[in-house]
């Protein structure tokens, strides 16, 4: 943004000098004039700003991909978890879409933050995970038919699909983690590199985790899946 | 809170001995130079109140709801702890995470995605830096033994040169992903000497130091990232190990740092500690469940084995397949030819169900996030993806499973930290990696919590959950992080991160029940967006709490004496004093003979009303009086006392504590 470049160009040039020209012009006598302590700090935050925006004016294009392509794919995500109360999901189904929900809404708002600040198109999406100008394909992604049979599942079909289509989802998300890291140039912005990694790693434990769900859910009561469990 | 009061009169129910007793301590305590040890016998030490658990009286409305924001000045709240130092980052690496943290001597080691930091903190009040070292990498875990330091690389932009810039390649000979060795026997010129590359660099890693080896000390590898291409470094296979048995998934490594050639560390194992891992989705079958199950053997129902568990199958599920078979063979009724037909064909029947049939969906997790060692007890808590585990690490080179938790409620396993005696362990779950806001009101407490179980024998039982408790904004991160234990005797108390949650101090003595005593807060970092901050990691350090801030800095906290920690208590636990300290590895607790040992214990006996009041009294007294004597005196009088404390143990409601006592008084003769 704009907004951004000009604060990076009034905080990395003016914002030190300014600090200085404080220190030197010793204590004044009103009130307005900062405490020494006072000065650290704003010099402090200018260096803080002119380093955090300075790394706003690289950015490289897997990266920006990656992200985007994120936020389509998360969406999903929210739409597929967004139909358990209606469908009649069991309780451990809904906490589990409880927790998918909250986790991939605070992933996407991270994610349109990065992509906000580089000044790249922001994907936007509602609290339903419905995308202004419709979802972009990414892998792993149910087809506009697996959808509908979802839509379409009430109960323990409901259950049995959404644990089914969000393995097949979350595995997508692993794979899209795998792309970048082979790409040149690819996840040198450490948030970037955290966030893929992290995915990568919640998401396959969430497979292995809806994957012994799936498994329980042959003969169990899924309620009970809401336990601590213990084996060796 | 009533400790500090003065007591009403207790009614002993030998009053007269207790009184000749409390008379003649007095007599003793007056004396410049006693020469008679206490002989009397004391008030009864039963109490007349029931035993009270600990409370606390949090102060309401919560002060750290609602601070104003800031990076460097942002509003702060704080209950029972004193802010004694907060010191901004060198210019260097302001606006760089600042990550974990390690201890040597009267210095403070702090890793940075850009490199290390040496603070000189011999005056708490005023931590100064002494090395900025440029190092990018995330996150630079740091770790130290002896004069050795090691770091954490994970990210694509560690280089091998420590130069700026990153490594643009997807493959490249240029990329130090794993752990970088440095000599730090002139702490303030920390000099390069070696690096040991792994398959998916290191997230985490934990120097276990062997108690039975004094040649090598070992580091326990995590790394959650991706597996670098064999292209990179050789030998690297992301395949599952069914492709190739080579696979760096579902392992950790090993490496061995022969001390007197450091240079010659290398990776010696890389176990497969998840093997087999199979954790039944519930908690195990109780009595009643087993008892179930044999007698539906009994009726000749269909049991299957799902996941080391035996289960019986439902009719839904066995009725169309046995009406199949029947069918097959053009019969109208079932037979028990049948039977015995379904049950030969239901093993094969159950894979086809699970999916997969590979076997994959079982191999558990494909890494540890992190591992805490605590060589005293020769075990390990593992913290793995979607499982806690619990390892025995007698033979560093091979840990082995012991058992292994799994929690619903539980999202990533991250870290574990145990109590001193090792009867119970405390996980951690980091929902949402550290940069999300899980600690608003709308998220669950079970969620991004703690998780606390007993060891019983080699298994573990869950005892309770806990969760920092002050609501956070959306543009605070928050969720459970790192912490260590305050060694206050006979207490578990531990000081825990929770990011732009601030530091929580709780106690979980009790297991089952977990209070808060303590804490401090910020407001968020940035008013208008979520922005970096909060602590990465507290840990107590010969007296102190240091705390990461990751834009801030470092923090410096002192716990100050409340009702629900008393300064002897606190005198007690600053006695402990370490040379060198990585949470991560944790040292068991020992303390010296001190008054104020004895003295904390008295005040737990007090706080929990497990003794009478005026039995407290007369103790007091007594070790009042005896620290004043000298010689012979002093030791003829503690060991009485001592005899008089155990003696009375078992009238009291805490014999196992007025045991312990005792002894306390006992090791102070020795301690002369």
């Amino acid at each position: 943004m704009r907004r951004n470049h000009a604060r990076f160009f009034l905080a990395g040039l003016f914002g030190p000098i300014s600090a200085v020209a404080c220190v030197s012009s010793g204590p004044a006598p009103t009130g307005s004039t900062p405490s020494p302590v006072e000065t650290d700090v704003s010099r402090l935050e200018a260096l803080y700003q002119a380093r955090t925006d300075s790394a706003f004016l690289t950015v490289h294009e897997a990266d920006a991909r990656f992200m985007t392509g994120m936020i389509h794919h998360h969406a999903q995500a929210l739409v597929m978890s967004a139909l358990a109360p209606h469908n009649g999901a069991s309780e451990s189904i809904r906490t589990l879409t409880s927790r998918i929900i909250n986790a991939q809404t605070d992933e996407i708002s991270v994610m349109q933050r990065w992509l906000r600040d580089r000044d790249r198109p922001v994907p936007e999406v509602d609290a339903s995970g419905q995308m202004m100008g419709g979802h972009m394909h990414m892998v792993g992604m149910l087809t506009p038919d697996q959808l509908d049979e979802l839509a379409a599942a009430r109960g323990q079909e409901y259950d049995r699909l959404f644990l089914t289509y969000m393995i097949q989802h979350h595995n997508g998300a692993v794979d899209m983690v795998d792309v970048l890291f082979a790409t040149d140039g690819a996840a040198q912005d450490d948030f970037v590199f955290k966030i893929a990694s992290d995915i990568q790693v919640d998401q396959r434990t969430e497979v292995a985790r809806m994957q012994r769900m799936l498994d329980a859910m042959l003969s169990r009561d899924n309620s009970s899946l809401n336990q601590t469990t213990r084996s060796r | 809170m009533t400790e500090n009061a003065p007591h009403a009169p207790s009614t002993p129910s030998r009053g007269l001995r207790g009184l000749s007793a409390a008379v003649g301590l007095a007599v003793v305590a007056s004396c410049a130079a006693p020469s008679v040890a206490p002989t009397g016998m004391m008030s009864s030490i039963a109490p007349t109140m029931p035993m009270t658990p600990l409370t606390v009286t949090p102060p309401s409305p919560d002060p750290r709801v609602g601070l104003d924001a800031g990076l460097f000045d942002a509003e702060e709240a704080a209950w029972n702890l004193r802010v004694v130092s907060k010191t901004p980052p060198p210019d260097r690496f302001v606006g760089r995470t600042n990550s974990d943290l390690a201890f040597k001597d009267n210095y403070v080691i702090q890793g940075n995605y850009d490199g290390v930091q040496i603070w000189d903190a011999t005056d708490p009040s005023e931590p100064t830096t002494v090395v900025t070292y440029v190092c990018p990498a995330s996150q630079s875990d740091v770790s130290v033994h002896g004069d050795l330091l090691f770091v954490s690389g994970e990210g694509m932009t560690g280089r091998l040169d420590c130069g700026p810039g990153g490594v643009e390649e997807a493959v490249s000979q240029e990329r130090l992903r794993g752990i970088r060795i440095f000599d730090i026997s002139d702490i303030r010129n920390p000099r390069y000497l070696h690096n040991v590359q792994t398959c998916r660099g290191s997230h985490t890693h934990t120097v276990l130091e062997d108690p039975d080896d004094a040649d090598n000390v070992y580091i326990y590898v995590s790394g959650s990232a991706p597996v670098r291409p064999a292209e990179e470094l050789p030998g690297c296979s992301g395949l599952f190990p069914d492709e190739d048995p080579n696979s760096a998934l579902f392992r950790i490594e090993v490496i061995r740092v022969p001390l007197d050639n450091p240079s010659a560390a290398t990776i010696v194992s890389s176990p497969r500690i998840f093997e087999d891992l199979v954790a039944p989705p519930m908690h195990g079958p109780a009595p009643d469940d087993l008892a179930a199950v044999d007698a539906a053997i009994a009726r000749g129902e269909f049991v299957a084995d799902l996941g080391g568990q035996t289960i019986v199958l439902p009719a839904r599920f066995t009725a169309p397949a046995l009406e199949s078979i029947v069918a097959a063979r053009g019969g109208t009724s079932v037979t028990a030819a049948d039977s015995a037909a379904l049950r030969e064909a239901i093993p094969a029947m159950m894979q086809q169900m699970m999916g997969g049939g590979d076997g994959r969906e079982e191999m558990g997790p494909t890494q540890c996030h992190d591992i805490t060692v605590y060589p005293a007890i020769g075990l390990a808590g593992g913290a793995c993806e979607g499982y806690g585990l619990l390892l025995d690490i007698s033979d560093p080179v091979d840990p082995v499973r012991l058992s292994a938790v799994a929690d619903s409620n539980f999202s990533y396993w991250h870290s574990a930290t145990f109590n001193n005696d090792g009867s119970a362990i405390l996980f951690t779950d980091e929902w949402g990696g550290g940069g999300a806001p899980k600690c608003r009101a709308s998220d669950p407490y079970e969620w991004g919590a703690n998780a606390i179980f007993t060891i019983e024998g080699e298994d573990m039982e869950f005892q309770s959950y806990y969760k920092m408790t002050a609501p956070q904004t959306s543009l605070e991160n928050c969720v459970a992080h790192n912490g260590s234990l305050i060694p206050v005797p006979g207490r578990t108390i531990m000081a825990q991160s929770w990011y732009q949650g601030g530091i929580s101090l709780l106690d979980w003595t009790d297991p089952s029940n977990p209070v808060e005593i303590a804490f401090h807060d910020r407001g968020p970092s940035d008013a208008t967006r979520m922005g970096s901050g909060g602590s990465w990691s507290v840990y107590w350090y010969n007296g102190f709490l240091y705390s990461s801030e990751i834009s801030r800095g470092l923090d410096v906290f002192e716990v100050t004496a409340s009702a629900v920690m008393t300064q002897n208590e606190l005198d007690a636990a600053n006695s402990v004093r370490f040379e060198q300290l990585n949470s991560q590895g944790q040292p068991e607790i020992v303390w010296p003979h001190t008054f104020a040992l004895a003295r904390a214990y008295v005040d737990q006996l007090e706080r929990h009303r497990a003794v009478s009041s005026g039995w407290i009294t007369e103790v007091r007294a007594a070790l009042a009086g005896a620290e004043q004597m000298s010689g012979s005196a002093r030791t003829s009088s503690l060991n009485a006392l001592a005899s008089q404390i155990r003696g009375a143990a078992d009238e009291s409601r805490d014999p196992a504590k007025v045991r312990i006592l005792a002894e306390a008084v006992r090791g102070l003769v020795a301690a002369q």
